[in-house]
């Protein structure tokens, strides 16, 4: 239990297979987290094999089709198995390729947040002194806003779009992973075996990035699930403000938004981009707390 | 403790001037001139450009601008609304109350659910009922609000025909606010026919900004007590033989309910944030729908004192939370 091999499997570690099987082991207990797994797969299929699993094209419209109900609808027809949108165009093709806009939206955000959370963490973790108070409170900082106001603001001085509501995501989420690494970063600093390298003459970024970062790896993969949630939720709710992706992009919160004066007259508009956007994010959620289970020895059940 | 309370204002500090200079900064990051920018849509004249540029201190030194700004908000002095042409801080006054008001019952909900949920889980831990609401609080801590908001008037207000779709109150009623708060104004003016619409406006949206705290609440709850049920002194209360109730209810509980609290607290930002998408879709005219209808308006003065007023109440609210935690909690007070 206490020793740093079993806690970090996913470090270096002799047998990396034994590794994965432990790291296995108890993330297959979790029912939740191998079903959210199973789902995410899903997705990940269906935002590949987008263009060969779609009926049609996402932009295509078909003027004799508007709003056309669901195919088990009176109505509806298996021509559009999800029913059109209000221009015609096939809903479940456009919610298809939308998974591509999701993924990616989480993909990005998650890898640019951890860059920049990474660099700033190990920074103030491993200097302390000035350079740690700088970059903490600028942390701080960021933290004290409510996290929509703060993307909403970062893109009205962007300007709207996909790419600069990425950014601003971003930007709000990545302290969370600035304060995991500095605080891993100096629980770690004193340990024997980076004495042992300090002495041995490793320099400053050596100790950094090849020692001490592989063993703060496990809170910042459980983090950065939680952010791939977060980062999807939070750019559809900026795409559903108007102010992330800009129609006709099948993302699912520009989707919605689009939707909004149809409430009333057709449910399917509005009710399967949210689900889609409630399945990709309870997915990953679920995983996120079976990365806990297995990756924290803390919370692991003997 | 009043060290502590020294120590913790020591501290917002820099965050306090922080907010400041980010709000500061806010206009003078828009692109294109920072004058046009405020100026709206409609543009202005060269003249009427000098006499603004002369007004707002453009040509002044940096720093004396930010001094002046700060200055300024200090004195309460936002500026004046390109949209409404009224003082930003008035418009804010009006707005204020009914985020507080749909947040208040939001928390409301979120408690009175949450709370009793969380308990019951933990002690039947790993039944059935444990199982489905954890099932339930992920799915609701996962749940994009602003689509659960649009379901839940297809449903009530379509469908069912239950609730208003959007606004505070129905429109027949007029009457000149009192305390801000339509549920309490309606009560004091004694009429219960307004009093039922108000309300009837305030369920779903209530209920859809009370979403995600309801999930993070209940699963505080059950984690907590369940830390609590382990202890020592929950054993021995149980070993003198006071009855289950007694001891979940007074032992167990009120030591749960710490962190809980602290949660509860915490909940402020996700409830401001979680405002800004409510009130937009149900038309409630709080500050989150005046944030997002000032950046579609481009009324940037109204955005940047929105921002600068919205992070002072959370750092103050989380300031006031940290506090009582301490008073709550002499263990935090020594560290």
């Amino acid at each position: 239990m206490s020793q740093s091999t079993e806690i970090t499997p996913l470090a270096a570690s002799p047998d990396r297979m034994l590794g994965f099987r432990t790291f296995w082991h108890y993330f297959s207990v979790n029912r939740g987290a191998v079903i959210g797994l199973f789902v995410f797969i899903l997705l990940v299929l269906a935002a590949l094999l987008a263009p060969v699993l779609a009926p049609y094209a996402p932009d295509v419209q078909d003027k004799t089709a508007f709003l056309r109900p669901p195919a088990w609808q009176a109505g509806g027809s298996a021509q559009y198995l999800l029913g059109t949108d209000a221009v015609g165009r096939d809903m479940l093709s456009r919610l298809l390729y939308g998974a591509r806009f999701s993924l990616l939206i989480g993909a990005v955000v998650v890898t640019l947040s951890l860059f920049g959370g990474i660099t700033l963490g190990l920074l103030a973790g491993y200097f302390r002194g000035w350079v740690d108070v700088a970059i903490m409170r600028v942390m701080d900082l960021i933290l004290a806003f409510p996290s929509l106001l703060l993307a909403l603001v970062l893109v009205t001085i962007l300007g709207p779009g996909l790419f600069n509501a990425m950014l601003a995501i971003s930007l709000v989420l990545q302290p969370h992973f600035a304060r995991l690494v500095r605080a891993a970063v100096m629980a770690e600093k004193s340990r024997e075996y980076v004495v042992a390298a300090k002495v041995a003459g490793a320099g400053h970024l050596r100790l950094m990035l090849a020692t001490i970062l592989p063993n703060c790896l496990a809170p910042l993969i459980v983090q950065g699930t939680l952010s791939f949630s977060n980062a999807i939720l939070e750019a559809a709710a900026l795409g559903f403000l108007g102010l992330g992706a800009q129609p006709p992009t099948p993302e699912w919160g520009t989707m919605l938004a689009s939707a909004r004066e149809f409430i009333l007259r057709a449910w399917w508009v509005v009710t399967f981009p949210g689900l889609a956007i409630l399945i990709t994010v309870l997915a990953i959620n679920l995983i996120g707390d079976g990365l806990r289970d297995a990756l924290d020895p803390k919370l692991r059940r003997s | 403790m009043l060290r502590y309370l020294l120590h913790k204002i020591v501290l917002v500090l820099p965050t306090l001037i922080g907010i400041t200079i980010c709000a500061f900064a806010f206009v003078r990051l828009l692109p294109g001139d920072p004058i046009l920018a405020m100026a709206g849509e409609h543009g202005v004249s060269p003249a009427r450009y000098e006499e603004l540029k002369e007004q707002f201190g453009y040509n002044l030194p940096i720093w004396q601008q930010y001094a002046h700004y700060v200055r300024d908000a200090a004195t309460g002095n936002f500026g004046v609304s390109i949209s409404s042409k009224r003082p930003v801080i008035e418009d804010f006054m009006t707005l204020f109350p009914a985020t507080i008001e749909l947040s208040f019952f939001a928390l409301i909900f979120a408690m009175v659910l949450g709370i009793p949920a969380g308990i019951v889980a933990a002690v039947k831990r790993g039944s059935w009922f444990d199982q489905s609401l954890m099932g339930t609080a992920l799915v609701g801590y996962s749940m994009p609000i602003f689509w659960w908001g649009l379901l839940l008037i297809i449903f009530f207000s379509g469908y069912l025909g239950w609730t208003p779709v959007s606004g505070r109150i129905g429109l027949q009623f007029f009457f000149k606010p009192i305390t801000g708060f339509m549920t309490v104004d309606t009560l004091l003016y004694g009429k219960l026919d307004a009093f039922r619409s108000a309300l009837s406006h305030l369920v779903l949206p209530a209920v859809v900004l009370g979403t995600i705290p309801l999930a993070v609440i209940a699963r505080q709850t059950r984690s907590a007590m369940l830390e609590v049920l382990g202890e020592d002194y929950v054993r021995t209360a149980r070993a003198k033989g006071l009855s289950s109730a007694r001891v979940i209810g007074v032992h167990a509980l009120r030591n749960a309910l710490i962190p809980v609290v602290t949660t509860i607290g915490l909940q402020v930002g996700t409830l401001l944030a979680g405002a800004i998408l409510t009130e937009t879709i149900f038309a409630w005219p709080g500050i989150g729908k005046w944030m997002v209808d000032s950046i579609f308006k481009r009324d940037y003065v109204v955005v940047q004192s929105g921002l600068l007023l919205i992070a002072l109440i959370v750092m103050a609210v989380n300031l006031i939370v940290d506090v009582l935690y301490a008073v709550i909690n002499p263990r935090i007070r020594a560290a």
